[in-house]
């Protein structure tokens, strides 16, 4: 028997045409600029919608990748908002980019302890531990008022102008196209994360967490790799709202911020990339045009939203369009 | 010591009250390892039916109360059969956000129907007040709450224990496939089951109205708990909801009673901690 050149499923070519870039996905990165020009003044809306489609993101690797659930992600985008303002307050360290980095950095270190505990429970007790540890770094954050400023949040917090000469603005202007910079640079490293072996790994633990230590790839080990990232990009995305709108307050950590992180990646579709990102901009654009209700009805659409999502079209909307796609292809 | 006395007794009365809002999540969960959080929705609208059978109809509190028991556990089954149904073999994370979905349409319904204002029940005069043997306060209410708790458990260990019907729950529980294989409807013994845990949670949200109030947040409040309840008791174990229902009680009165600053820190604190030590609950099984 000859020892076969690559076969047909040559994993190294699978991977590479998984990852390859696609017209498309340029076409829809610089339709993402289209704000700037056509709605200078939804400039704000949009730089909201930059910070959560990162934050989905974060939460897009643990638990579209990794298959790990968390309902207190917010805990991280917390750690990483207040960090950034502490940095500013505190410290006097205005430069925004290292800030960015450093937050994000501390909220990684937070994401590694946390990572330890995360891979010990799954299921039921893996919801309840990351519900309950989001509500305890609540708790915590209400009560070290000293430090956080307890309810009344932190205020003014003025960061130097980007590279020494773009000031944010009072259109945000300048927030819009930092955020969104920010966002795609981190969304070019995720792609690189999920595409790399390691990331193909992460899925077998999704699809299997007890064949894959079999396989030779160490369940725990990786998953608290990948939680550590996640909590990074969950740190950048928060102090970036604490640059962008110089104050933070407790709703950054708080329950309701990781529900609506949920809601918006699995309306767009888990295990995309793309999906935090359509999710947020069809969450946040549509309450923003329905101000006016009553939040508690607001909560009614979402509520049949989700059902419907997760009756009728199980891959969010990202998943709905290439199923759809594939779909009128084959009939092609 | 006469504080520590009566604060043991107002947290069993509470944990009495968690234990029937949780103890039938942790059957169905056992049963059918479908994560259902709409189980808080049924509660509260037991709770609006009662409000809604004393207000309109004149229906004295405690005859709401068994109605509460019926009409939350036949309309649960539709909600089954319709809806959990189809989801009974995704992943956990479809079970979680279609019953989110409809803890937030329940929420908003309740608001839509009934207003965001507290709502209020008129006891008996015989519910009404408290004795003070010892020194200790002992509220009538209370008292019936942990007589009404002790008899829900006492039933259903008995109901689970000694009748065919249970053999027949803790079959399909202990080994599901066995259980169908040995001619046991499990369909049919889950839709009973998921009745009768809906029930126990409407009636728990009809028994919850005098102590904890109720308004539309109810079931997002509730929710937290009985989820708390359930995982730290172990899923589908009665005695163990009952023993983390009574922990999580006394733990809450008291946290309230004597650190009042340190809020919800407690309870958290504690289910984290004996999480980590036993993740599948204090009294379930390694899963």
């Amino acid at each position: 028997m000859v020892l076969a050149a690559p076969a047909p499923s040559d994993p190294r070519r699978a991977i590479a045409a998984a990852a390859r870039w696609r017209w498309y996905e340029t076409l829809f990165w610089l339709a993402l600029l289209l704000p700037y020009p056509l709605l200078p003044t939804y400039l704000d809306l949009a730089s909201q919608i930059a910070i959560a489609a990162l934050f989905a993101l974060s939460l897009d690797l643990i638990l579209g990748y990794a298959g790990v659930i968390s309902l207190g992600h917010a805990a991280f985008f917390g750690i990483g908002a207040y960090f950034a303002a502490i940095l500013v307050q505190r410290w006097g360290w205005t430069e925004p980019f290292s800030g960015l980095l450093v937050s994000g950095v501390a909220a990684a270190a937070v994401g590694y302890l946390a990572s330890f505990l995360i891979v010990r429970v799954s299921r039921l007790a893996l919801l309840m531990v990351t519900l309950g540890l989001g509500v305890l770094l609540e708790e915590a954050a209400n009560h070290l008022s000293g430090l956080t400023g307890g309810n009344d949040g932190l205020h003014e917090i003025a960061v130097m102008p980007l590279l020494g000469r773009f000031t944010f603005d009072l259109y945000g202007r300048t927030a819009f196209l930092y955020a969104l910079a920010v966002l795609f640079l981190m969304f070019l490293a995720a792609r690189r994360i999920v595409h790399s072996p390691f990331g193909l790994s992460l899925r077998g633990l999704r699809e299997n967490a007890a064949r894959m230590p079999a396989l030779g790839a160490p369940s725990r080990a990786r998953i608290r790799v990948i939680y550590t990232i996640s909590a990074f990009y969950a740190g950048i995305a928060g102090a970036l709202l604490t640059q962008t709108t110089g104050s933070v307050a407790l709703e950054a950590l708080g329950f309701q911020r990781s529900a609506e992180v949920l809601i918006m990646l699995v309306l767009g579709g888990t295990g995309r990339l793309y999906g935090g990102i359509v999710g947020s901009i069809v969450f946040l654009v549509a309450r923003d045009q329905l101000a006016d209700m009553n939040p508690q009805y607001w909560f009614f659409w979402i509520g049949l939203l989700l059902i419907l999502v997760v009756l009728f079209i199980p891959g969010g909307i990202v998943g709905g369009a290439s199923a759809l796609q594939a779909r009128l292809g084959r009939r092609a | 010591m006469i504080h520590l006395a009566g604060v043991l007794f107002d947290g069993l009365a509470y944990g009495m009250l968690l234990f029937v809002l949780s103890v039938g999540l942790s059957v169905t969960m056992g049963l059918m390892g479908f994560v259902n959080l709409a189980h808080s929705a049924f509660a509260m609208l037991g709770g609006y039916l009662s409000v809604t059978l004393m207000q309109q109809a004149g229906v004295p509190f405690l005859a709401t109360l068994p109605l509460a028991f019926v009409l939350i556990g036949a309309a649960s089954v539709a909600f089954e059969r319709v809806l959990y149904r189809r989801l009974y073999r995704s992943g956990e994370l479809d079970q979680v956000l279609l019953t989110i979905g409809l803890v937030l349409m329940t929420v908003a319904s309740c608001a839509y129907f009934w207003g965001t204002q507290q709502q209020s029940v008129t006891l008996p005069p015989y519910l009404f007040g408290h004795f003070s043997p010892f020194g200790i306060d002992l509220g009538y209410y209370r008292l019936f709450l942990i007589a009404v708790g002790a008899a829900i458990a006492l039933a259903l260990v008995f109901g689970l224990e000694r009748t065919r019907f249970g053999a027949r729950v803790r079959a399909a529980v202990d080994n599901q496939r066995m259980a169908r294989g040995l001619g046991i409807d499990v369909n049919r013994i889950f839709a009973l089951t998921f009745a009768i845990g809906s029930g126990l949670a409407g009636l728990g949200g009809a028994l919850a109205i005098n102590t904890v109030g109720l308004d539309p947040n109810f079931a997002t409040k509730y929710l937290v708990y009985v989820l708390l309840v359930v995982s730290v008791g172990g899923l589908g174990s009665i005695g163990g909801s009952f023993a983390a229902a009574v922990l999580l009680g006394i733990s809450d009165v008291a946290g309230k009673y004597y650190v009042p600053e340190a809020g919800a820190f407690i309870i958290y604190a504690l289910m984290v901690l004996l999480l980590l030590w036993r993740p599948a609950g204090l009294f379930g099984r390694r899963v």
